[in-house]
């Protein structure tokens, strides 16, 4: 990715350097801006929400119904892409953030805003309290941020509250925030390959210092953090996925990896096209409750891969690879329900460059998950039509914004989001010719014009 | 590595480096992502390469044998050479920035170790970004010393983030540490000095050790006198401001 422009600034020599360097700031930003579609499963599967760009899609299981989001303080929902979105404190609230730094909490009984919370930065990743009464999110400074949200009932006004830093990670994007099943834990993972296991205090207002652990060992940027329930430890399994293709299983007390799994070498045997073999970064991972899988998506798989983990032997593995046919489907976003038993999925970005359509979103579902013994014949996993999946045409209506998709938005899309987040993530290599280039044009300089 | 002979930079009848021809800016940018290999966790720490007569082999597992001592911004490498001696059954180890510093101390301790056999074995010297990196060279608890001489003092406001002695940073020196370890740190720039201290008081993990402990240690002493930054203070008459706190286990 990096060669083709660090020839060009050496070779052209009709442009200016300061044309060339600035070229390509603003192609990177454009880049960047590409946000991938998220989508996020109530835990007893009440509603389901989808953000694709600005726009926050939620369809109302229950009532079978889509919602309309109530927000007091001005304009529906959020002004810039949604970078983050989360149900939380066991289903009662949902909180979305991203680069319009600002951070919603909704009430999913109303589905009014009833916080507002400002960042000074554009926000990565959000989390909240399984007592609901703490949200994090995080920024792209590497700072974790808590605001404290009193017991409400949902008649009070919006509340405007505070935010203070909690903890942080050096000059690092964060890129998933997460707490374990029991809340003991705040997990926080960074581009810079690292995932923190920090003790979530009584008083996070205070900030949170005690760190439990480093889980160290993912050889790329650590993109999504999950997960796995288990009696026997009430912290829970972590399992997460990063740029570096392997999804990795995790004992959050002492930091130790327990086991890896490397998904990009599996998903090569499938692709035809191998040339583009070195991107299968972990977009997402899901845990499937109920049995003993984790869905991932990866970049360039059309479908989802499902892993199996056996946690007597602490160890994962690849159980099967669930094709999507008929379609163009990349997976940018998974979710799933504790007791629902299907895995969704959504594909799309906002703010692709060369089309008319400025954002796509496509819902996908996977059924057929089967707690079983080894020896019966399991059911497997099939990919729903539309008719099939809960909520139907109507859901997909409100979630997709129409029915029927162009396939070339879906692979414009997949591919927007596969360059987005390596630009983002994937820290630039710079020869010693570049990097005396990149001094010389520093602006801090005065300039001599 | 250099041969003494041919190099310029190697003073001949010491062995040692000549420091003009290292000499590197005060500053280097925390925030830059320099070239420099980074161990995956802190069991890639290969103990065989900084330490190569106390670990034979880097296939040889000597867990009971690890880094006690870091000192973070080591410079010329004044506080870890007096160190060496005076501890000489504890591995330390310098951490530092500028590329052209960590060679300089490289030399040193080359030379050192040569001109005299059997000591200076137990010291050596990394470059890397102490500031992101500290939790993949040590362990939970490691550390029974870390020292943060002169530091950079980072004079803007938008700049006091830099700073290497920081609420949130505080929280990882903890971690390196272990219960009972101690921290030093000391400047001869009185707001810097105020800084470190208020971050150290208002942190839940660390207390400040008391006049007659520090008085006891022999280490305190060392913080104004051995280092290059120290004797220019000293030579200029300036004033130090030290902070000398242990890490404590967090009040539940």
């Amino acid at each position: 990715m990096e060669d083709p422009r660090v020839e060009e600034c050496e070779h052209d020599s009709n442009k200016t350097e300061e044309d060339t360097q600035m070229e390509e700031g603003e192609q990177n930003n454009k880049d960047m801006e590409v946000s991938p579609a998220l989508i996020s499963v109530h835990p007893t599967q009440n509603s389901v929400a989808v953000a694709v760009g600005s726009d926050l899609r939620v369809f109302n299981l229950l009532e079978d119904c889509a919602v309309t989001l109530v927000d007091e303080s001005g304009g529906t929902s959020h002004n810039d892409s949604i970078r983050g979105i989360k149900y939380g404190a066991n289903g009662k609230l949902f909180v979305s953030a991203g680069d319009d730094k600002l951070v919603k909490v909704w009430s999913t009984e109303s589905w009014r805003c009833i916080s507002t919370v400002c960042s000074e930065k554009r926000v990565s990743a959000v989390a909240v309290s399984h007592d609901g009464l703490h949200v994090c999110f995080a920024d792209k400074f590497g700072v974790v941020w808590v605001v404290d949200l009193p017991g409400f009932d949902g008649t009070e006004g919006p509340l405007n509250k505070k935010a203070v830093p909690m903890l942080a990670h050096y000059c690092s994007i964060i890129t998933s925030l997460e707490f374990s099943p029991d809340g003991q834990f705040i997990i926080s993972a960074d581009r810079d390959f690292k995932i923190r296991v920090t003790v979530f205090p009584k008083k996070p207002l205070d900030g949170a210092h005690e760190i439990e652990s480093f889980c160290l060992g993912h050889t790329e940027f650590v993109s999504c953090l999950a997960f796995i329930c288990s009696p026997d430890c009430s912290q829970g399994i972590l399992v997460s996925g990063g740029g570096d293709s392997s999804v990795r299983m995790w004992d959050i007390i002492s930091g130790s990896l327990l086991d890896t799994c490397e998904v990009g070498a599996k998903t090569g045997q499938l692709e035809s096209d191998a040339s583009e073999g070195n991107f299968s970064t972990v977009t997402d991972i899901c845990t499937i409750p109920n049995c003993t899988l984790i869905a991932a998506a990866i970049q360039s798989l059309q479908g989802i891969m499902l892993l199996s983990y056996d946690l007597p032997s602490q160890t994962l593995s690849v159980a099967k690879v669930v094709s999507i046919v008929g379609e163009i489907f990349i997976p940018t976003s998974l979710g799933s329900s504790i007791s629902g038993g299907l895995l969704w999925m959504v594909t799309g970005a906002s703010k692709l460059r060369s089309f008319d359509l400025s954002s796509l979103s496509r819902v996908k579902v996977i059924s057929g998950f089967t707690k079983s013994s080894p020896d019966s014949s399991e059911q497997e996993p099939v990919v729903l039509a539309d008719s099939e999946i809960p909520g139907g045409t109507k859901l997909l209506e409100k979630l997709q914004g129409s029915i029927s998709i162009d396939e070339r938005l879906s692979l414009a899309a997949a591919d927007a989001v596969k360059t987005a987040m390596c630009n983002l993530l994937i820290k630039k290599q710079y020869t010693v010719e570049k990097r005396e280039f990149r001094k010389r044009t520093r602006n801090d300089k005065k300039s001599k014009q | 590595m250099l041969e003494n002979k041919a190099s310029p930079t190697i003073n001949k009848s010491t062995g040692l480096p000549r420091k003009r021809f290292y000499r590197a800016r005060a500053h280097s940018n925390p925030l830059s992502d320099s070239h420099f290999p980074v161990p995956l966790s802190p069991s890639h720490v290969d103990c065989s390469l900084h330490y190569p007569q106390l670990f034979l082999s880097s296939d040889q597992i000597d867990s009971s044998r690890k880094i006690q001592f870091a000192d973070i911004g080591c410079g010329f490498g004044g506080l870890l050479i007096s160190l060496s001696t005076l501890f000489p059954e504890t591995l330390m180890i310098g951490m530092e920035l500028r590329d052209k510093v960590t060679e300089y101390v490289k030399e040193r301790i080359s030379g050192l170790r040569v001109a005299n056999p059997g000591q200076y074995q137990n010291v050596s010297v990394v470059r890397t970004n102490s500031m992101k990196y500290i939790p993949n060279y040590f362990e939970k608890g490691q550390l029974s010393k870390m020292f943060f001489l002169f530091p950079d003092p980072h004079f803007k406001e938008k700049n006091h983030r830099r700073r290497v002695i920081s609420p949130h940073l505080l929280d990882e020196y903890a971690y390196a540490l272990q219960v009972g370890g101690i921290i030093y740190t000391i400047t001869d720039v009185e707001e810097l000095g105020e800084w470190m201290k208020s971050c150290l008081e208002n942190h839940p993990m660390f207390e400040a050790l008391l006049e007659n402990e520090l008085e006891a240690d022999p280490v305190v002493k060392l913080l104004s006198t051995a280092t290059e930054e120290g004797q220019k203070v000293a030579r200029n008459g300036g004033q130090n401001f030290r902070a000398v706190y242990r890490r404590i286990a967090p009040a539940s």
